[in-house]
């Protein structure tokens, strides 16, 4: 599958040869067995992040992105069944029994969750507990590890650094105790760092605040970042390159510019047209759409949105689209794409007109603007 | 699902001028004492009128008060000081039977849809049991009712009717604590993060359907979120709620593109938009102080980058700056060409 990896962005200098990527992914599928059966949770999922890149990998809840994440940091249960490559420096993580995979955890691959206050534990404080991480990676004297720990509290920019290492989580709020969180996902100085979500449960100016401090520690440290999120807006603002995923299978991947200014795959346009708009008048009609969520357990033949898709003819019934590269650096998993924006100059988007018909763009109405 | 049209922008109605508002809050103030540690300044003050058919926004980060407020309308509990006319009664005053009586044209729906349903109940009896409550109708009469709300809000009584809340996606509990709320017909629905746990396809068509059922059965609304652009989609008029007081009201359109209140400035800036290549710095740092220890003045001044000595003494009082438009500033953003 490396055939539909995209080139990682960013990396041009230094021959930016297959090699180059700091994380490949290749093939990657998990799969849980149920009690209805066996549920497929990822599906084949190709992708790389490039040393210093940033990757949004969107979609709603089941789409698969937290999980395929999970398999990289090797952080999945053991009733997960993985198959396929992971690579991160070249090296094969997929397979790896726990405590080799517990050498890389931290080092080379860290993770930033949603909720940080069921992270981290609520009788240490939270100085202690960055220390520990500290003293996980490097066999740091203890008294040399509290320091670096209060320089990283600092780094995180915690407020009173010095003061806030003899906290308790509980005394925190929700955005100092993910800049505890961070401080813990650096403690090893990873290479790639995942944030899963990790914006989602702050309010929206404390979320303003830790996507720069992300960005900035990223330009740092030159780490490669994966931003997980339901949120389109987050992965426009912030990210290189957006990954777009359905019923465990990655179906449209770009550039950030590409893929908000010229969608192609149905089910990203369905995802950015029900999202209320700041930039649109109240009461701006919303698309009908059909909420009927994939079976897992029993995908059909087929496009797994082919059910709730305003394009889908026969063949979407019968084979499954492949993600490829059809424009430069623009893959999508579609028969029958979303036409190109045409009249990109266009200031002040429209959406169609409200009606029962609504849901289904005829005439794709492109959403571009400066 | 027929019913399920999307919205016509033209069909809401638009907000009456002038007359007796339908609900109007007046200075309320509501704290709480935390032994040892003082009081909770939770809301301090607030007044807004939300008229008959108008959606009312009130927008706010964590720990701006504006759960407190949409409680101390329902009186649950009192609040400290202040009014809330609810149809020229003021419900502060109210007890028992009488208070029932007119909140019954109150309704709510909050944020957990499963939460705030009653697990081993049927959809069906969930939403016939308010009338229950209130004695309306016949064992029969309920039924179709509930039957019908059920219909209104585009789940099916012969299917979705019979399942218990554990059965239904967290989209259709939602739908089915909306016609709960409106079996007694209200006059306003009180939606409290109403779409916030829901994922984005089921949150859009559940705003589809509060537009719908406002059109349709001329509801006012009072939309309490946090998310901005989920409150400029469904509300005419917006409030901006900031450590227990409201720092601008305006018209939904004109507030959002030519916010008076640096706070509303900063709100907007940081939300991030699905426009690439846009990405600014975080217009604002820090997060919000205490409520127990809220700053002297204005309680933004701390962290406004427009404050000035002023705003450390006194507390701006709301002004008009344009019609219907009030921001709680010295010193308001300038702007001559305020979009209408």
């Amino acid at each position: 599958m490396t055939a539909t990896t995209p080139a990682p962005k960013g990396t041009q200098p230094e021959g930016a040869g297959e090699g180059a990527a700091l994380l490949e992914v290749g093939d990657l599928s998990v799969t849980f067995a149920t009690d209805r059966g066996t549920a497929r949770v990822v599906h084949q999922l190709s992708y790389s992040v490039g040393h210093a890149e940033t990757l949004a990998i969107v979609g709603e809840s089941g789409s698969g992105k937290t999980v395929s994440s999970r398999a990289v940091m090797g952080l999945l249960p053991p009733a997960a069944k993985v198959t396929g490559s992971i690579k991160l420096n070249g090296l094969e993580l997929a397979g790896l029994p726990e405590h080799e995979m517990r050498r890389h955890r931290g080092r080379d691959v860290a993770m930033v969750f949603q909720d940080p206050a069921r992270s981290l534990n609520p009788t240490m404080k939270v100085g202690e507990q960055v220390t520990e991480a500290i003293r996980l990676q490097s066999r740091t004297a203890k008294r040399q590890a509290r320091q670096q720990a209060v320089d990283l509290l600092g780094q995180v920019r915690l407020p009173s650094p010095e003061r806030r290492f003899h906290e308790y989580p509980h005394q925190l709020s929700g955005g100092m105790r993910q800049r505890v969180m961070i401080a813990i996902a650096l403690a090893g100085s990873p290479k790639l760092l995942i944030a899963d979500e990790a914006t989602t449960a702050l309010d929206v100016t404390t979320q303003a605040q830790i996507m720069d401090l992300l960005l900035d520690l990223q330009t740092e440290y030159r780490m490669g970042l994966i931003l997980i999120s339901h949120d389109m807006g987050l992965a426009a603002s912030y990210a290189q390159t957006v990954m777009v995923m359905y019923a465990g299978q990655a179906v449209e991947l770009a550039p950030v510019g590409e893929l908000f200014t010229g969608v192609r795959m149905p089910y990203t346009k369905v995802l950015l047209d029900a999202v209320p708009r700041l930039d649109l008048p109240p009461h701006s009609p919303l698309p009908v759409v059909s909420l009927r969520a994939p079976d897992l357990t029993r995908p059909a033949p087929g496009c797994a949105f082919a059910p709730r898709c305003p394009r889908c003819a026969d063949d979407c019934r019968q084979q499954d689209p492949v993600l490829e590269e059809h424009e430069n650096k623009h893959f999508w998993a579609c028969f029958h794409p979303e036409e190109p924006a045409t009249a990109p100059t266009q200031a002040a988007p429209v959406r169609e007109a409200a009606g029962p018909g609504a849901a289904v763009p005829g005439a794709p109405v492109q959403e571009v603007r400066q | 699902m027929s019913a399920m049209l999307a919205t016509d922008p033209g069909g809401v109605p638009a907000a009456g001028e002038g007359g007796e508002p339908l609900l109007r809050v007046r200075d309320v103030v509501q704290e709480f004492q935390l032994p040892g540690r003082g009081t909770v300044h939770a809301c301090s003050g607030v007044s807004l009128d939300v008229r008959e058919g108008e959606a009312l926004g009130v927008v706010g980060e964590s720990g701006s008060g504006k759960s407190t407020l949409v409680r101390s309308i329902l009186q649950s509990p009192r609040p400290k000081s202040g009014q809330v006319l609810f149809l020229g009664q003021d419900l502060t005053r109210l007890r028992g039977k009488e208070l029932l009586a007119t909140r019954r044209h109150v309704q709510t729906v909050y944020q957990d849809p499963f939460g705030s349903l009653e697990p081993r109940w049927k959809a069906l009896d969930i939403v016939a049991e308010p009338l229950v409550g209130y004695g309306v109708g016949d064992r029969r009469s309920r039924r179709a009712r509930a039957a019908e709300l059920l219909e209104m809000v585009g789940l099916d009584p012969a299917v979705h009717g019979r399942r218990r809340p554990a059965q239904l996606s967290g989209g259709q509990c939602q739908r089915v604590a909306i016609a709960r709320a409106l079996a007694l017909q209200p006059k306003l629905l009180i939606l409290d993060e109403a779409v916030s746990s829901l994922d984005v396809l089921s949150q859009s068509q559940v705003l589809i359907l509060f537009e719908r059922l406002r059109t349709e059965l001329g509801l006012a609304y009072l939309f309490v979120a946090h998310d901005l652009a989920v409150v400029k989609q469904v509300s005419d008029r917006v409030a901006v709620m900031y450590l227990g007081k409201l720092c601008e009201v305006g018209p939904a359109q004109e507030l959002y593109a030519a916010p008076r209140h640096p706070y509303t400035s900063a709100l907007l800036a940081s939300v991030p938009s699905p426009v690439p290549g846009r990405r600014a710095r975080a217009p604002i740092t820090g997060e919000v102080p205490s409520a127990l220890d809220p700053p002297s003045g204005c309680r933004f001044r701390t962290r406004c980058p427009r404050a000035r000595d002023l705003c450390a003494v006194e507390a701006p009082r709301p002004r008009t700056v344009n019609q219907g438009h009030t921001v709680a500033c010295h010193f308001p953003i300038d702007q001559p060409e305020a979009a209408t």
